[in-house]
C-alpha cells in the first residue's frame, strides 16, 4: 500500500488559539481510520485541512502527492461530510441526491437510493424539518454513496439510533470491502465503532497522542487495578497515562506492556492486571495527567 | 462482539476454528467470505482478511479462486491438535494456580482431578 495521505507538521491557529499543534502522520491508501478523541480536540479542524477546505499555518498537507487546497484533481477525490453539514433552504433529500453527482465524480445514484431506504429517510421532506438522526443518516448517505477515494466523515453518529448504526456499519464495510477506498471516521463515541477500524488516531488538545495499527493496541498500555497504596507503590517511575481513585483502590493505565518483573510484583500484592480497549486508551490519552504527561 | 485484549483477526480465527471444531463447518465445506464475516461482525474488511489467512496458513481453510474458503480436509484434527498442545497452558496452569492460592495441597489437586475424572462420563 502506498501513503495516501501525508501531513508534515501541521499546526493550524485561530488568533491565540492553537487548534492542531505540529501534527505529522501517514496514512495508507485502502484504510478505514478512527479519528478518536474528546469534543474540541482538534478533530474537525484536522479533517477540514485535509479535505483542502483550510490552510495550515504551518507544515505542509499531501494527498496523493499533492497539496489539496485549490488542485482541483484532488479535491475530486476527497469528500468531506460534515456533522453539521448545511443544505440550501428547503432541499428535499430528493434534491440533495440529484444535485450531488455535480460536486462528487464518484457518485453511485443507485447505492445511494439504497441507503435513503436502508435508512427509511423521507425523500420529499425538505431536510430543514429533519431530525438529528436524520440529518446524519442524509449526511452517511453522501459520505458512502461519494465513493470518494478520500472519503472523510465528521462525527456521523450524532443521534443514529441502533437499527441505524447497525445498517450503517454493514453498509461501509460491504461497500469498502467491495470498492476499495480509504475512510477516516471521527467520533467521540468510542465503543461503537472501533473494530471497524484498521488504524486509529487519538487527537487530544491539537496534538496526536496515538497513531497505531489495531493489532497494536494490546501493546500500547494494559491497566493495573487493586489497594491503592499498592498500585501507586507498584507504579512509581512508569509511565502513567491514567490514574482512577475512589477511597481504598486505585486503576492505572500504563503505556507499554507489563514485565515478568511486574506480574511477579503485581501478584504478590493482589494487583489485577488487564488489557486496554480502543476506548479506554482514548479516556487515558484525554485525561489531564496524560495532559501533563505529553507537556513534561 | 468480538471483546478483550487480543487482537480482532485472532478472535475471528478462534471462533472460525471453535466452528471447524464443532461441526459447524464440516471439512469441505465453504465457510462465509472475508466480507461476509466482515459484515457479519461489525469488523474491518482487512481484520477479517486477516483472521482468514490465519487458518489458510495453518493449513485449516484453502481458497478456491473465484468460488471461496473451504475447510480443508484434516482440519479438524489438526486444530484439535493444536488444542492438545495448549491444554497444559490454557487449562491446568491455571487451575493449578489457583488451587495453591486456596491452599490446596499437590495431593489434593491430584484427588480433585480423579474425583471429576470418575463422575464425568467419558
Amino acid at each position: 500500500m502506498t501513503d495516501h495521505l501525508v501531513l508534515d507538521g501541521v499546526t493550524r491557529r485561530f488568533g491565540s488559539h492553537t487548534a492542531l499543534d505540529d501534527v505529522s502522520f501517514t496514512l495508507a491508501a485502502g484504510s478505514i481510520c478512527g479519528l478518536l478523541g474528546r469534543n474540541g480536540a482538534g478533530k474537525t479542524t484536522l479533517l477540514s485541512l485535509i479535505a483542502g477546505q483550510d490552510l495550515p499555518s504551518a507544515g505542509t498537507i499531501h494527498v496523493n502527492g499533492h497539496s489539496p487546497f485549490e488542485h482541483a484533481p484532488t479535491l475530486a477525490g476527497i469528500n468531506l461530510v460534515r456533522d453539521n453539514q448545511r443544505y440550501p433552504d428547503d432541499f428535499t433529500v430528493g434534491n440533495v441526491l440529484s444535485i450531488a453527482p455535480r460536486f462528487l465524480p464518484h457518485w453511485d445514484a443507485d447505492f445511494a437510493k439504497r441507503l435513503v431506504a436502508g435508512f427509511r429517510v423521507p425523500l420529499n421532506q425538505s431536510v430543514k424539518k429533519f431530525s438529528r438522526g436524520q440529518l446524519s443518516a442524509v449526511a452517511i448517505v453522501l459520505g458512502l454513496a461519494s465513493r470518494a477515494p478520500l472519503t472523510l466523515m465528521d462525527e456521523p453518529y450524532l443521534g443514529l439510533d441502533v437499527n441505524a448504526r447497525r445498517y450503517f456499519h454493514e453498509a461501509l464495510v460491504r461497500d469498502v470491502a467491495e470498492h476499495p477506498r480509504t475512510v477516516i471516521l471521527s467520533t467521540h463515541h468510542v465503543e461503537e465503532s472501533e473494530s471497524l477500524f484498521d488504524r486509529v488516531l487519538i487527537v487530544d488538545s491539537g496534538r496526536i497522542l496515538l497513531n497505531a495499527d489495531i493489532d497494536e493496541i494490546p501493546e500500547i498500555a494494559f491497566t493495573v487495578s487493586g489497594r491503592d497504596d499498592a498500585i501507586r507503590e507498584l507504579t512509581a517511575g512508569l509511565d502513567v497515562l491514567r490514574l482512577h481513585t475512589v477511597p481504598g483502590l486505585a486503576s492505572a493505565t500504563i503505556r507499554g506492556s507489563a514485565d515478568d518483573a511486574f506480574l511477579v510484583r503485581a501478584e504478590a500484592v493482589g494487583a489485577r492486571i488487564q488489557g486496554v480497549s480502543v476506548a479506554d486508551l482514548v479516556t487515558a490519552f484525554g485525561s489531564e495527567s496524560a495532559a501533563e504527561a505529553v507537556a513534561a | 462482539m468480538f471483546t478483550g485484549t487480543t487482537p480482532l483477526f485472532q478472535q475471528l480465527a478462534t471462533r472460525l476454528a471453535d466452528d471447524i471444531v464443532s461441526g459447524t463447518y464440516p471439512e469441505e465445506s465453504a465457510v462465509p467470505s472475508a466480507t461476509d464475516l466482515a459484515v457479519f461482525f461489525d469488523l474491518n474488511p482487512a481484520t477479517a482478511s486477516k483472521g482468514v489467512n490465519l487458518l489458510v496458513e495453518q493449513g485449516a481453510l484453502y481458497k478456491k479462486r473465484g468460488i471461496g474458503i473451504f475447510v480443508a480436509p484434516g482440519a479438524r484434527e489438526l486444530l484439535l491438535a493444536q488444542r492438545r498442545d495448549r491444554l497444559r497452558a490454557d487449562f491446568v496452569e491455571p487451575l493449578v494456580r489457583e488451587a495453591r492460592l486456596l491452599g490446596l495441597r499437590p495431593a489434593e489437586i491430584e484427588r480433585l482431578v480423579r474425583d471429576t475424572l470418575a463422575k464425568e462420563p467419558s
